[in-house]
């Protein structure tokens, strides 16, 4: 499977990353966290990557390159963050709370790998192959 | 008024995201790396120079959050394997600290 077109692409991932985004903004102004560990983001990223693991298993994503970019680039991409996961452990660094800090950093990461590494047994690996071909994790 | 703001950040940083990605992924995704280390600075930097409200509304929690991906970073990592999917995603997550760091310092 090819990707798509470049304008389509664009549009999908567009429209993905607002729906992602405002999920993300919603859960995290739902749930703050003061000067704690910061689980609601915890969580977004850990789901998130284990969901962008799972949408190779899902035939309509191999068989419709757009989808493919609007739920793994667009919503997941959009739902996850790394910009938000670095700022948080830099200010917990910075007020003093470095133990969370590293907790929180380390953490995120062991958690995504080990989320991502069980759900990807799951999906064949041609499925895999197929969704990376046709741009689903950029 | 706060879902206006992010879905405009997000509908410009989720495709430049998807851009720098066709652009520069290769067998190593240096355009994800690079989008999450600009999007981290900014971040960084926004938040160490005290922006804060609507401005910190459209351009952190919309744009700098749907530009950079953790998702990604973490599936790409697992496909590599091996020694370089690990140097690759603890390598992103350092960078990526150190970079925000530095952008809430010079902020």
């Amino acid at each position: 499977m090819t990707p798509p077109r470049l304008g389509v692409a664009l549009g999908a991932a567009a429209a993905g990353g607002i729906l992602g985004s405002l999920a993300r903004a919603g859960l995290t102004s739902w749930l703050p966290v003061a000067d704690g560990f910061p689980w609601t983001v915890f969580w977004i990223n850990v789901v998130g990557s284990a969901v962008l693991a799972a949408l190779p298993a899902l035939a309509a994503v191999r068989r419709t390159p757009w989808l493919g970019v609007f739920l793994g680039t667009g919503v997941l991409g959009g739902f996850t963050t790394m910009s938000t996961a670095s700022e948080q452990t830099a200010a917990l660094f910075e007020h003093h709370h470095a133990l969370t800090g590293i907790l929180y950093c380390a953490g995120t990461l062991a958690a995504a790998v080990v989320a991502v590494f069980a759900v990807s047994r799951w999906v064949p690996a041609p499925d895999r192959l197929a969704a990376d071909a046709a741009g689903v994790d950029e | 008024m706060t879902a206006l703001l992010v879905a405009l950040g997000a509908a410009v940083g989720a495709p430049a995201r998807l851009l720098a990605g066709r652009l520069l992924d290769d067998r190593t995704h240096w355009g994800t790396l690079l989008v999450n280390l600009i999007g981290s600075a900014f971040l960084g930097w926004l938040v160490g120079h005290g922006v804060h409200g609507r401005p910190l509304t459209l351009l952190g929690t919309g744009f700098c959050g749907a530009f950079t991906t953790y998702s990604a970073m973490a599936v790409q990592s697992v496909d590599r394997g091996g020694l370089r999917g690990t140097a690759y995603a603890v390598g992103s997550v350092l960078a990526c600290l150190g970079v925000a760091w530095a952008g809430y310092q010079l902020g």
